[in-house]
């Protein structure tokens, strides 16, 4: 008994001896860190981020989703490419000039680039990427962006030139797609490039470069020491696939990943505790992307702008983003990227108003004359079926919402949910809808041709709700052939202005994203373009380091 | 019996014809193709570069055409490259096997190693305090959704108590460590999903022996053996539960696809590299080649599984003979 009891005497005091010296221990080294120079350097220090799925296929012109064309933008370089403020700037082009007449842009060219594997990087790969693309044999999904190149002249080992047969505005940004090694895939065709171990074993000349890929495992990159601009100060880049956002939502707290994107819901209320915001540090700006209803055109139901509008006034959009997004989105009036030169503050608003709404009804003749608490016209009763894909919860959740709103005015609506390739094939391609819910991506440059002009109103195009209107196709095709950023501002203003008062489609709302950062890394500034765009000058003082190598 | 046996594999091979036929036919009345799922709304990409796309994966041949080329193809054992990242079927097969395998293959000596003695006893014991809480035990565990007890087991254990990781298979500086730790890193991956998958696999097994069991205990031959006096024990292990097990060796048998086949949800869960999760990502993809590599597979050894536990059958069953 005595024995024993010493022997806990014992242990205990060990435990206060020990704690103790770790408290002073503890005290030294928050001393150290204190004097520790916070200021960017190289550590050998990891970054672990969340994705929800792998990367398919590492080569930029052939990388159509997310995971893919994400690692290609940190191994590859463009010749241009985006800056914080989604403005273009060089990058592998130190430089460009573009002809009076518009069709000719020469670029200089960086000589000081190497590929990874030790190349020099010239003019000859800016020529090889760009055919590749532009032969049809290789069926490249992108090539239509390409399509008015006419020619591509090597001037010198730097200096380059690309002949387009019109004025393509949006040529500069399209043209800071990746550029891959000629010595590495010449000769290659079709096939043979999708199999090349080069697709999975990429060789770029970007700051990091491929160490070790495990399918839907992980992806490690290594630093590419030798970046032209600088070597990245974080050591090696890694992406965890999880493909569970809860998932990954523990892996975050117990320190398994450093990073993840949000969902509304985890950054409202699961991580508004001081432990939370002690490790992390939560940003939030637009995505670019919008969620939108759409309606067919060509239905008499919806031919009168009046009717369309009614629908919108109908909707409260304020509610509508609490509801769905936690209050985390913003409300869209049009189909530009919010805060950019195209997108329109002045545009005719639709704040919910129901009175209103119902009062543009019946001015387009839609009156409850049998009283059966819906709307009819010439004895058609007011009520046409609202269409969304499965599996976005958001999308089925407006559509619920959105049901309600119009009861409320008189309208009957149903809402059916389909299985998202049946719902394009069956439904959007064969423009076989009433009205339906869905979101558009938006690209950076402000050209919106693929989805509203009348052209792209033809088969397969994405202009399904047959959108037509010949000044918005004279204003789009203005704004793709001048390179006069005031003159495409105007345009693309005008456009917001007419596409908001005809409510073609009620734009709902933009969506946050919602990223969540480990607060070791510093240098994060978030801006327009997200928070990766300098991930080369991301870095982690010393003191902080988590893994080593 | 070996002509049995040769008899049989021979008769296999209409049956994978038939099996990949349909599947191919299902994978393509089902609207859409690989294009439309991956371009479908994408404004860059236009209908003229979809259409070469299809091309170049041989989509724009009649459907009878594709599947004899996949036919041909089959015979040398080539099962084609994916439509989504052009890797060789059986490249990607082969790197998510052995994960489902391990998995699964421990989960099944874990569910039998606890089934059979549970369902035995609760046999041997019916109506007892015993079988009434194994038995409650058992339909808890049948009844709990896999993906919400993993979830619960993830959150107490990895993340309260951080006893185990979260999820994952191995860490991804795995590269990094000596193989010894390499391998106790797997097996403190595997905790988790095993209890699981254990758990929730538990109670079918285990009624099957425990019904199986009580049917022959009511035998003649069983009541013969305690009227000469043998004792229980005797009785039960060496009598009884020879013949109580020939249904779970039909059900052995059945559980070899699904030791291939993975579980989407569950793998989805525990960001584990399996085959489920290949499986249900080439469907929802349109990725043909992966799909029906993964079809042909499963079936195989389906029917493989089929033959084997009819050939135990004959092993343990002296009534039984194959001529």
């Amino acid at each position: 008994m005595t024995i024993d009891f010493r022997k806990k005497m014992q242990k205990a005091l060990l435990i206060i001896g020990v704690s103790f010296l770790l408290f002073v221990t503890g005290l030294s080294f928050s001393i150290n860190k204190a004097f520790a120079k916070d200021e960017p350097q190289v550590t050998h220090d990891a970054y672990v981020s969340g994705a929800l799925s792998d990367a398919t296929i590492l080569i930029p012109f052939l990388a159509d989703d997310s995971a893919s064309s994400g690692i290609c933008g940190l191994v590859y370089n463009g010749l241009t490419k985006v800056d914080k403020d989604l403005k273009v700037v060089g990058e592998l082009a130190k430089d460009w000039r573009i002809s009076d007449d518009k069709l000719r842009i020469i670029f200089y060219l960086q000589d000081n680039v190497y590929w990874q594997d030790g190349v020099k990087f010239t003019a000859e790969d800016v020529k090889f990427t760009f055919e590749t693309i532009l032969n049809p044999d290789n069926a490249v999904p992108y090539i239509a962006s390409f399509q008015d190149i006419e020619s591509i002249n090597i001037i010198d080992d730097y200096t380059i030139e690309f002949i387009y047969s019109r004025p393509y505005a949006p040529a500069l940004l399209k043209l800071g797609m990746g550029i891959i090694p000629k010595h590495i895939f010449f000769g290659l065709k079709g096939q043979q490039i999708r199999n090349s171990k080069y697709a999975r074993d990429p060789i770029g000349t970007g700051p990091y470069r491929l160490d070790i890929w495990k399918t839907d495992e992980y992806i490690i990159l290594d630093s590419n020491k030798d970046y032209f601009e600088h070597e990245p100060y974080v050591s090696k880049y890694v992406e965890r696939i999880i493909p569970d956002q809860a998932v990954q939502f523990l892996e975050l707290i117990t320190g398994g990943i450093d990073s993840m994107g949000l969902s509304p819901y985890q950054y409202k209320y699961r991580t508004d505790t001081e432990k939370f915001n002690q490790r992390f540090n939560k940003y939030k700006y637009l995505a670019h992307q919008y969620t939108y209803i759409g309606y067919n055109l060509s239905d008499p139901m919806f031919a009168d702008k009046k009717v369309r509008q009614a629908l919108s006034y109908a909707i409260d959009k304020e509610a509508i983003i609490k509801g769905v997004l936690m209050g985390l989105g913003e409300e869209c009036t049009g189909p530009f990227i919010k805060d950019t030169y195209a997108y329109n503050e002045d545009v005719k608003r639709y704040p919910y108003n129901p009175d209103k709404a119902k009062e543009l009804l019946s001015l387009a003749g839609w009156k409850d004359t049998d009283n059966d608490g819906i709307l009819d016209k010439d004895g058609v009763p007011f009520s046409f079926k609202l269409i969304t894909n499965q599996g976005n919860k958001q999308r089925e959740d407006i559509a619920t919402i959105v049901q309600r709103y119009w009861q409320d005015i008189g309208i009957d609506v149903e809402v059916q949910t389909i299985a998202f390739v049946t719902f394009l094939k069956e439904f959007v391609d064969k423009r076989n809808f009433q009205a339906l819910i869905l979101g558009w991506t938006m690209p950076i440059d402000a050209d919106c041709y693929n989805v509203w002009h009348s052209n792209a109103a033809k088969d397969g195009g994405l202009n399904f709700i047959g959108y037509s209107n010949p000044e918005v196709d004279r204003l789009i095709e203005e704004g793709r052939s001048t390179y006069d950023i005031d003159r495409r501002a105007k345009c693309y203003k005008e456009i917001h202005a007419i596409l908001a008062e005809e409510q073609p489609y009620t734009f709902l709302y933009f969506p946050y994203s919602l990223p969540a950062v480990n607060k070791r890394f510093k240098g994060i500034v978030p801006a327009p373009a997200g928070i990766s765009y300098n991930f080369i000058d991301w870095y982690v003082p010393e003191s902080e380091q988590r893994y080593k190598f | 019996m070996i002509k049995y046996i040769l008899k049989r594999i021979s008769l296999m091979i209409p049956m994978l014809i038939g099996i990949s036929l349909l599947t191919l036919l299902i994978m393509h009345l089902s609207p859409g193709d690989p294009t439309s799922m991956r371009y479908g709304l994408n404004p860059e990409v236009s209908g003229s570069a979809r259409a070469q796309l299809q091309e170049l994966y041989g989509l724009d041949k009649p459907f009878l055409e594709q599947y004899i080329s996949w036919l041909k193809r089959i015979v040398t054992l080539d099962f084609g490259r994916s439509f989504v990242d052009n890797r060789p079927v059986i490249e990607k097969i082969g790197e998510r096997l052995p994960a489902t395998l391990l998995l699964q293959a421990s989960a099944l000596i874990l569910i039998f190693s606890i089934a059979m003695p549970v369902g035995v006893l609760s046999a041997v014991k019916k109506n007892s305090l015993f079988d009434k809480i194994t038995t409650f035990l058992v339909f808890i565990g049948f009844a709990t959704p896999t993906f919400w007890l993993a979830l619960l087991l993830m959150r107490v254990f990895a993340f309260e108590l951080e006893w185990f990781p979260v999820s994952g298979m191995s860490p991804w500086y795995a590269a990094y460590m000596t193989p010894f730790e390499r391998v106790r890193d797997i097996l403190w991956h595997l905790v988790l999903p095993l209890l699981t998958l254990a758990f929730t696999g538990l109670a079918s097994l285990s009624r099957y022996v425990r019904y199986s069991m009580l049917e022959v205990i009511k035998q003649d031959y069983i009541r013969t053996a305690r009227a000469k006096g043998l004792p229980d024990k005797k009785i039960i292990y060496k009598h009884a539960l020879k013949n109580a097990l020939l249904p779970v060796i039909t059900i052995l048998g059945m559980t070899l696809p699904a030791l291939i086949g993975g579980s989407f949800i569950f793998e989805t869960i525990f960001a584990w590299p399996g085959m489920g999760r290949l499986g249900y990502m080439s469907i929802m993809q349109y990725d043909y080649p992966v799909v029906m590599g993964v079809g042909i597979i499963s079936v195989f050894l389906t029917l493989v599984g089929i033959l084997i536990s009819d050939i135990l059958y004959a092993a343990v069953d002296p009534r039984i003979r194959y001529e």
